[in-house]
């Protein structure tokens, strides 16, 4: 008997009896969909983590200084000159704080960072309306601020806030420009913070020192000598205590989010995996009963010359069929729910084709496995029994 | 010189049940020849079926020599005797067995489909076969739409669809109504005539009469053998 002609015979009697079919499918399509829908999310959120890394700048450094041991902090002039080095392109010294802000409305704690104006060419921010902190402002310790775009809401409600002033724990700062929205990151969301000269920072929170230091490499080939040299300095500056600072780049940090992301992928898509075997169990569990219920079908086979490899291929093509038809609309069913869950949990909608490939195989290695047995089953009844059964 | 088709020398089936022997069959000989009419009659537990499954190929004996056309059935393991069941004997039973979900011409392609023949071939082959059977305009119905005496026609013309080397009948009248019963020992008549070697098992006198030589068997022996009864 051909395979073709088997396959003909398997879809006619899982179409004979549709309600069995589906139910016995049901556990392969929940597994698969489980599969497709899962790993599709988690590849959805490392999309998302990853460009919201990217969207911290490109070739960035980052050094945030503890201010522990011997050596407390690091001057402003001190950050700006590994500007000097090769490799770098920009430095950006940051003193940040949380104060009292206040306009004539309101008062309310924010966000204060302390910049010069190579923070918006690392940062890659644009300014709404206004301006952004000039290298003038720095140099006079102008009392400008920049506001983001959060803040403007609450602070000025709807009206222009440009050439007004608000007060930073009672100093008076003009208002020169606005961020525009920019979506924020787990790291930090930039529309709720106010920006002002480095500078002034400085004298406002009495502190010569910087918190942070952003730096961006001249490319992302020299983001690793860049790097080196910079820990190099670091270190002598702070008498070897590396305590004193911590220093990472963007491919670090995506690094380690990309092992934490796959590892959750990975353990989702294996949960969903479980599931697929227990849909193969099912399958198992049907067939062996459908095997019993065709003892007399399988006795008149044999009678008129069905040879056990005959059998044998029957059982298993319509057990294979099963699971493959299931893995089939589980991949369709998958996909829907990724799409649902993706616009939901507002995630990139990714499909991966290696994926689905590796679902349905595994479906219909799932149908060969547990269809074996209860083929098996069949193929080696004695044709007299068969016949005589009831 | 006739030719032999069934050699059946000194047989017996012996059973082990439960730590008890029991013989079914107990030195049969028999000869068939071709295109004979032969009636195996015997009361329940006479050892008939037994010898019927041994005639078809079902199974094989303990002791003693089967031989179907010239060729000892020893030779065969499990996929030969399938084969050997499948081109050379045409099984009719007292429960008609055609499968359920099959149309009346699919079952009788059926044994064609283990052949490896080609669909279009295996059509035109089964369509001949319900011809023979007169039931060429009920090919699409199920056994559920046909009456017992039409599904008992139908597993004629499926025993009829591989030319076998012998008709096997098990009492094919068993399940059937005597008017009905009636035709279709006619038509296993009309079969032989056209030269078809026909093996009928029953144990009925009446429809055993039907046959040209009459085998009668009790405790798993030939007690008589003769042209009349």
């Amino acid at each position: 008997m051909s395979i073709a002609q088997a396959v003909k015979m398997a879809l006619k009697n899982i179409y004979t009896n549709k309600l069995r079919s589906l139910l016995t499918m049901l556990g392969i399509i929940i597994g698969v969909a489980a599969v497709i829908a899962l790993v599709s999310i988690g590849n959805g959120a490392t999309t998302k983590v990853t460009d919201q890394v990217k969207s911290l700048g490109s070739n960035l450094i980052n050094v945030n200084i503890q201010g522990r041991g011997v050596q407390r902090s690091i001057s402003y002039d001190q950050a700006m000159s590994y500007k000097n080095i090769k490799e770098v392109k920009y430095v950006s010294p940051i003193l940040s704080a949380n104060t009292n802000v206040s306009s004539e409305n309101i008062t309310k704690k924010v966000s204060i960072d302390g910049i010069n104006d190579e923070y918006q060419k690392i940062r890659e921010y644009d300014v709404d309306y206004g301006r952004f902190i000039l290298p003038i402002d720095v140099d006079y310790r102008q009392k400008v601020a920049v506001l983001g775009s959060n803040i403007v809401y609450e602070l000025f409600g709807s009206s222009n806030p440009i050439g007004n002033y608000i007060k930073i724990n009672g100093s008076s700062y003009k208002v020169v420009g606005v961020l525009a929205e920019k979506e924020a990151s787990m790291m930090e969301n930039i529309n709720d913070k106010i920006i002002i000269p480095i500078s002034s920072a400085q004298r406002q929170f009495k502190s010569a020192g910087v918190n942070a230091i952003y730096i961006q490499a001249t490319s992302e080939h020299t983001v690793e000598a860049a790097k080196e040299k910079i820990e190099k300095k670091l270190l002598k500056y702070f008498k070897n205590d590396d305590d004193s600072f911590r220093l990472f780049n963007q491919q670090d940090m995506l690094k380690t989010m990309g092992t934490i992301t796959t590892t959750l992928t990975m353990a989702l898509g294996g949960i969903a995996g479980i599931s697929l075997v227990v849909g193969g169990i099912g399958i198992m569990n049907i067939m062996l009963v459908s095997v019993t219920e065709r003892t007399r079908e399988i006795g008149i086979r044999k009678a008129i010359g069905a040879k056990k490899r005959d059998i044998l291929i029957q059982f298993l093509i319509e057990s294979v069929v099963l699971s493959t038809i299931g893995g089939i609309i589980g991949v369709g069913v998958g996909l829907l729910m990724a799409k649902g869950a993706s616009s939901v949990l507002d995630l990139q909608f990714v499909v991966s084709l290696n994926t689905i490939l590796l679902s349905v195989g595994f479906s219909w290695f799932v149908g060969v496995i547990f269809g074996l047995y209860p083929a098996n089953k069949a193929a080696k009844m004695n044709p007299i029994d068969a016949l005589r059964y009831e | 010189m006739t030719q032999n088709i069934i050699e059946i020398n000194d047989v017996s089936k012996i059973y082990h049940l439960g730590g008890e022997v029991v013989k079914a069959l107990d030195g049969i000989s028999l000869n068939v020849e071709k295109g004979e009419f032969v009636a195996i009659i015997g009361p329940s537990g006479s050892g008939k079926s037994t010898l019927m499954n041994i005639i078809g190929c079902l199974d094989v004996p303990t002791k003693g020599e089967y031989a179907l056309d010239g060729k000892s059935i020893k030779d065969y393991n499990d996929n030969g005797l399938a084969k050997v069941r499948n081109e050379k004997i045409g099984f009719i039973f007292q429960q008609f067995n055609l499968l359920s979900r099959l149309t009346a011409l699919e079952n009788v392609e059926l044994p064609l489909v283990y052949q490896g023949i080609e669909a279009k071939e295996r059509r035109q082959i089964a369509m001949d076969c319900l011809k023979r059977v007169g039931l060429e305009n009920r090919y699409t119905h199920y056994p559920n739409q046909l009456s017992g005496g039409q599904q008992q026609r139908v597993a004629i013309a499926r025993a009829l669809a591989s030319r076998p080397s012998i008709l096997l009948a098990d009492e094919p009248t068993g399940a059937l109504d005597s008017k009905t019963g009636k035709e279709v020992i006619e038509m296993i008549k009309e079969i032989n005539r056209e030269g078809q070697t026909v093996i009928l098992i029953t144990h009925d006198l009446k429809v055993a009469q039907s046959a040209r030589r009459q085998i009668v068997l009790a405790d798993g022996k030939i007690v008589e053998q003769g042209g009349e009864v």
